[in-house]
C-alpha cells in the first residue's frame, strides 16, 4: 500500500478511539446522574470525583486525536 | 495546503513575529515578540483589569466584586475539599493558574476576527500548558520533599501493599506519578487544539460550500452553521472544563504531596 494512504487511513482508524471515549465520558456523567437522583444530598459533594473520572476518560480519547495528528504531520 | 480554496485548519496556531521583531535574539537564540506572547499579556492585562474591578473591598459588594468573590470562593472551597484545613496556602497558585488558563481559553475563543483582529489560543500549543504543568509538578515535588524528606518515597508504596507485590506497585506508582506532568499538560493542549481545528472545519464547510452555489449552500451550509453554533457553546464550556480540571488535578497532587496517601 502506498505509505501515504496508509497514513490517512491510520489516522481515520484512530477516529474510532474518539468514538469509545464518547461512550467513556457518557458512561461517567450517566453513572453520576443516575447516582444523583437516587441521592441528591450527596451528589454535590462528589462533584470533584465526577470531574476526576471525566478528565481520565477524556484523556483516553484525547490521545487518540494526538496519535491522529502525529500519523498526519509527523510521521 | 491553503491554496485553491481550501481552508487549513491548522494555520490559526502558527507561532509568528508581530511587529518586525524577527531578528530579536540573547545569546543566539531568536526571542522575537510572537502573536503568543502577545496574547498571553492580553490575557494578563484582562486577569489584572478583572481583578482590581473586583477588589476594591466595598462593604457591599457589586457586580465585579460578586464575580471576583465568586471565583475565589470557588477555588478555596475546592482546595479545602481537596487539601484540608492545609490548602488554604496553595489558594493564590491554584487561583492565578485556573483564572490564566480560563481567560486564555476564552479569549482565544472570541469572535474577534470580524474586527480583523485574529485571536490566538496559546493554551494550544505544548509549550505554554507544557511548562504550567511542570511548574505544578514541581510545586509537588517541593512541597512533598520539604514536609517530608525520603518519607516523601511511601507515595509509591500505599498501605496495604501485600508483601509479595511490593517489587510491583513502586514501580507502576512510579510510572503512574511521573506521567502526570504530560497528561496535564497534554490535556489542555489537546483539547483546546481539537475544539479550534473542528470550529475551523466547519468554518471551512460554510464558506466552501456557500462559493459552490446557493443549493449547496442550502443544503451544506446552513446545517453547518447551526452545528458550529451549538460546538462554539459547547467550546465555552470545555474552556471552563479544562481549566477547572487542570486546577482540580493539581489540588489533587499537591494533596497527595501534603498528606501523602
Amino acid at each position: 500500500m502506498d505509505p501515504a494512504a496508509a497514513k490517512l487511513i491510520g489516522a481515520g482508524l484512530a477516529a474510532i478511539g474518539a468514538g469509545m471515549a464518547a461512550i467513556g465520558v457518557g458512561n461517567v456523567f450517566g453513572s453520576f446522574l443516575e447516582g444523583a437522583l437516587r441521592n441528591p444530598g450527596a451528589a454535590d459533594g462528589q462533584q470533584g470525583r465526577l470531574f476526576i473520572g471525566f478528565a481520565a476518560a477524556e484523556l483516553l480519547g484525547l490521545l487518540s486525536f494526538v496519535v491522529a495528528m502525529i500519523l498526519i504531520f509527523v510521521a | 495546503m491553503a491554496g485553491g480554496g481550501k481552508i487549513d485548519p491548522m494555520h490559526q496556531f502558527l507561532v509568528e513575529p508581530l511587529f518586525g521583531t524577527q531578528n530579536w535574539s540573547i545569546a543566539g537564540y531568536n526571542v522575537a515578540f510572537t502573536n503568543s506572547a502577545a496574547w498571553m499579556c492580553v490575557a494578563t492585562v484582562a486577569l489584572i483589569a478583572f481583578m482590581t474591578m473586583g477588589t476594591r473591598g466595598a462593604l457591599i459588594p457589586g457586580r465585579g466584586q460578586m464575580m471576583v468573590e465568586g471565583f475565589v470562593r470557588f477555588i478555596d472551597n475546592m482546595l479545602a475539599a481537596n487539601i484540608g484545613p492545609e490548602g488554604k496556602r496553595y489558594v493564590p497558585y491554584i487561583f492565578s493558574l485556573f483564572m490564566f488558563i480560563l481567560f486564555a481559553n476564552v479569549l482565544g475563543l472570541l469572535p474577534l476576527g470580524i474586527f480583523g483582529i485574529h485571536p490566538f489560543t496559546f493554551t494550544s500549543h505544548f509549550t505554554i500548558t507544557g511548562v504550567l504543568a511542570i511548574i505544578s509538578f514541581s510545586i509537588v515535588l517541593i512541597v512533598g520533599f520539604w514536609r517530608h524528606g525520603f518519607h516523601f518515597f511511601s507515595l509509591f508504596v500505599p498501605h496495604g501493599t501485600p508483601i509479595w507485590l511490593l517489587p510491583l506497585i513502586p514501580l507502576i506508582e512510579f510510572v503512574s506519578f511521573m506521567v502526570r506532568p504530560f497528561s496535564l499538560g497534554l490535556r489542555l493542549f489537546v483539547a483546546m487544539t481539537a475544539g479550534h481545528v473542528l470550529l475551523k472545519v466547519l468554518a471551512g464547510f460554510i464558506i466552501n460550500s456557500g462559493a459552490a452555489g446557493i443549493g449547496t449552500g442550502l443544503f451544506v451550509g446552513v446545517p453547518s452553521f447551526v452545528l458550529m453554533v451549538g460546538i462554539s457553546a459547547l467550546e465555552l464550556l470545555v474552556a471552563g472544563i479544562q481549566a477547572y480540571v487542570f486546577a482540580l488535578l493539581t489540588s489533587l497532587y499537591i494533596n497527595d504531596a501534603v498528606n501523602l496517601h
